[in-house]
């Protein structure tokens, strides 16, 4: 590892890959700035939670071996998502028990990935970003990022340093939001009253931007809250901790 | 891995798990249930959190939990055989029971042999797990349910819905109901507004059934090998009456409830009423050993103990040993947003929630209940509280992997899913695929930035408007 400039690989995710790249790009902006050589390797589409979490373990051991070869040679790899950093941090050492020259490269790689907010604060230690941002704001713990690796303060104390943004907690912020993957489509109505149970909470704060580490909470919550017609905006928190709030927010047209 | 339990076990309990989506709807429909949910959520789940914050060792206090189910587990046979040597030694039986059935007809040849007429029963999950009540009734000897909600859901014939509030699904005004239906000789204009008189009259009307009762059967919490005892917690106190009053005591248990000794069983009580109530002890904690000594004033004249295998010893030998550790404390219910949203009755067995989605599969097989495992977000919140940390999350994947393994999955997800699986494992062309995909979908709403309805994704768009892609992907745009 050179000791001036770490060599960071982004793992951007599907998700914000297809649906959200300027999540992406506000990723890379933040770690740039926190002093990191930043690349993108082309091999990488997705970290095999949906394959895995619906009980098919070839498929995500495939999965797994492409990602672990892509993001071999880098000092870190960091992703702007709890769940896909936890998917490969917890799971995929259990994928390969038994299979030791795999097994030890996994757990190599789970050494090295983070989440963007865990890595800028437990890992480079950033105290906090500069910016201004006039809004009062909610967030939301994903459960993977949450109980899997523990990120609950990383956020709130990088958000902390921005002027005129203000956090006001909600009851509902450490409660699954009903996206679970494969679930919000195959178990549809229990995950429409999740998530119209977490509406309900954080909507009582006031808060006018609902902000939060992981792109499938995001816009499950955002879907549900344009269904009810609220004006809450709901955005990634690499956006705003990179001032990147040009773009509309999740399910937002441009008017 | 050993898949267990090839054999799929007929039951003759209603089991309604595989209309699992049916029966969804139904509770999602249903304002009565709603409502308890609520509150059983909101009660439960900050009384936990008080207890567990009074008390600074207590999440070394779950390690050691943890740590004597697995030190049992790992060595059940030998505790088993010591409980019954020392059973036995205080003048009690033990009868080793391989299913369902086999446990049935034990209890009923016990019962017929004291020519019991009615049998009076304190809360067992064991009982419904075999369906004794049936079982007595179809040959003529009447159970009478002390517990108050287990009575009530008798009253109303129905199973329970939680595994220690088993009629938190009904409301006091369906109580006062049913007690004035059932109770049919009382003044009908007598007043069951409150819970304090639905109890008294509860409480009046059980009062003389212990009495009359000849055998009373009773779950068990915990059995403790080094003294031959069982032990029960309530709060009612019924337990104590159902055991001490009638002639015959038969505890029923299942294999996994051993512990080595009573302090094994002290540490283990610490960490249940807290995790159940948040209590920091039942109201009542009573041991049984054996039955009434020549210097005893009460206590029954024979004393049965049932030791139900029904599949546990399947799964000591699989991936989900860890469930045997569960000590039916409810947290994982109480806590799980799902069983929130939906209540006990859907998992359509006795054991709903987390725990019920893993071990339900394990004793009537995943046939009737894949849907269980599946219905889960794995957002971890039921391992977070368990009190004997069971990683219930990696455990209902297993069984996720079992379901697709044996071909069980969905076949439209199946199918989607090996499509996704096949361009992510080719990154050059999955990204040309993407690419168009998602220029697609951003260009069908330039405009709004989502849909109200995506043909193929009805699911989502029937309550939530889905957000569309911003346009290109990142990896197009990357320099």
């Amino acid at each position: 590892m050179s000791s001036s400039q770490p060599n960071v690989a982004l793992f951007v995710t599907c998700l914000v890959d297809l649906f959200r790249p300027s999540v992406g790009f506000a990723t890379v902006k933040l770690m740039e700035e926190a002093g990191c050589k930043v690349s993108v390797p082309n091999s990488q589409t997705c970290c095999g939670q949906p394959t895995y979490n619906s009980g098919d373990r070839k498929n995500t051991v495939q999965i797994a071996r492409q990602v672990i070869q892509t993001f071999e040679h880098y000092d870190y790899v960091v992703a702007p998502s709890g769940s896909c950093t936890g998917m490969i941090k917890e799971h995929y050492p259990r994928l390969f028990e038994g299979v030791p020259s795999w097994h030890e490269k996994s757990l190599n790689l789970a050494s090295r990935i983070y989440e963007l907010t865990s890595f800028l604060v437990d890992v480079l230690g950033v105290a906090g970003v500069s910016g201004t941002y006039a809004a009062k704001t909610t967030y939301h713990d994903s459960c993977s990022g949450l109980r899997e690796l523990g990120i609950k303060e990383q956020p709130r104390k990088l958000l902390a340093g921005i002027e005129g943004l203000k956090t006001e907690e909600y009851d509902g912020a450490e409660t699954c939001c009903g996206f679970g993957g494969m679930f919000c489509i195959k178990y549809s109505e229990i995950s429409d009253k999740m998530a119209t149970d977490r509406i309900d909470q954080l909507t009582s704060t006031g808060a006018e931007i609902l902000l939060g580490g992981d792109l499938g909470c995001l816009i499950n919550l955002a879907g549900k809250l344009k269904r009810k017609g609220s004006f809450i905006q709901v955005r990634h928190v690499a956006e705003i901790l990179a001032g990147m709030t040009d773009d509309p927010a999740v399910g937002e047209g441009k008017n | 891995m050993t898949p267990p339990l090839e054999k799929e076990r007929i039951k003759q309990m209603k089991v309604t798990s595989s209309s699992f989506k049916e029966n969804t709807r139904d509770a999602l429909s249903n304002p009565t249930l709603q409502n308890s949910l609520k509150r059983l959520h909101t009660g439960f789940v900050s009384s936990r959190s008080r207890a567990a914050a009074r008390m600074p060792e207590f999440e070394l206090l779950r390690d050691q939990a943890r740590d004597i189910k697995d030190h049992v587990l790992a060595h059940l046979d030998v505790y088993l055989e010591k409980f019954e040597l020392q059973c036995q030694a205080h003048g009690g039986h033990v009868h080793w029971c391989r299913d369902e059935n086999h446990a049935k007809d034990v209890v009923l040849d016990i019962c017929q042999k004291a020519n019991a007429k009615t049998v009076t029963k304190g809360k067992s999950m064991i009982g419904e797990e075999i369906a004794i009540n049936d079982h007595l009734e179809a040959n003529g000897i009447e159970p009478i349910e002390t517990d108050l909600g287990e009575y009530i859901i008798q009253l109303r014939n129905e199973p329970p819905s939680h595994i220690i509030a088993p009629a938190t699904h009904v409301s006091k005004e369906q109580v006062a109901d049913v007690f004035r239906l059932t109770h049919s000789d009382l003044d009908p204009a007598r007043n069951l507004d409150e819970p304090d008189n639905i109890l008294a009259e509860a409480r009046a009307m059980l009062r003389n059934r212990y009495m009359e009762a000849d055998v009373g059967i009773t779950g068990a919490n915990f059995l403790v090998a080094e003294t031959g005892s069982s032990i029960i917690v309530t709060n009612e106190g019924n337990g104590d009456l159902t055991q001490t009053l009638p002639r015959v005591h038969i505890v029923l248990a299942s294999i996994e409830k051993i512990v080595p000794t009573l302090l094994d069983a002290t540490a283990l009580l610490r960490v249940l009423a807290r995790s159940a109530t948040g209590q920091e002890m039942s109201s009542y904690t009573t041991f049984s050993t054996g039955p009434k000594r020549d210097t005893d004033v009460d206590g029954p004249s024979e004393y049965h103990v049932i030791l139900l295998d029904n599949g546990r010893s399947d799964l000591l030998d699989s991936e989900f040993k860890e469930m045997l550790r569960c000590i039916r404390c409810g947290a994982c219910l109480n806590h799980c947003p799902v069983y929130g949203a939906i209540g006990g009755h859907a998992y359509g067995w006795v054991y709903p929630g987390p725990m019920g989605s893993v071990l339900s599969p394990g004793l009537i097989g995943l046939q009737n209940t894949k849907h269980l495992p599946q219905a889960s977000t794995l957002c971890g919140k039921c391992e977070e509280v368990c009190p004997v940390r069971i990683p219930l999350p990696l455990l209902l994947r297993n069984w996720r992997f079992l379901i697709y393994d044996r071909g069980l999955t969905d076949r439209k997800l199946a199918f989607g899913l090996s499509i996704w699986a096949y361009l992510a494992k080719r990154p050059m062309l999955y990204h040309l695929v993407v690419r168009w995909l998602i220029r697609v979908l951003a260009l069908g709403a330039r405009k709004k930035g989502r849909y109200k309805y995506l043909p193929g994704l009805k699911a989502w768009t029937q309550t939530r408007d889905f957000p569309a892609p911003q346009g290109k992907t990142f990896m197009q745009q990357w320099r």
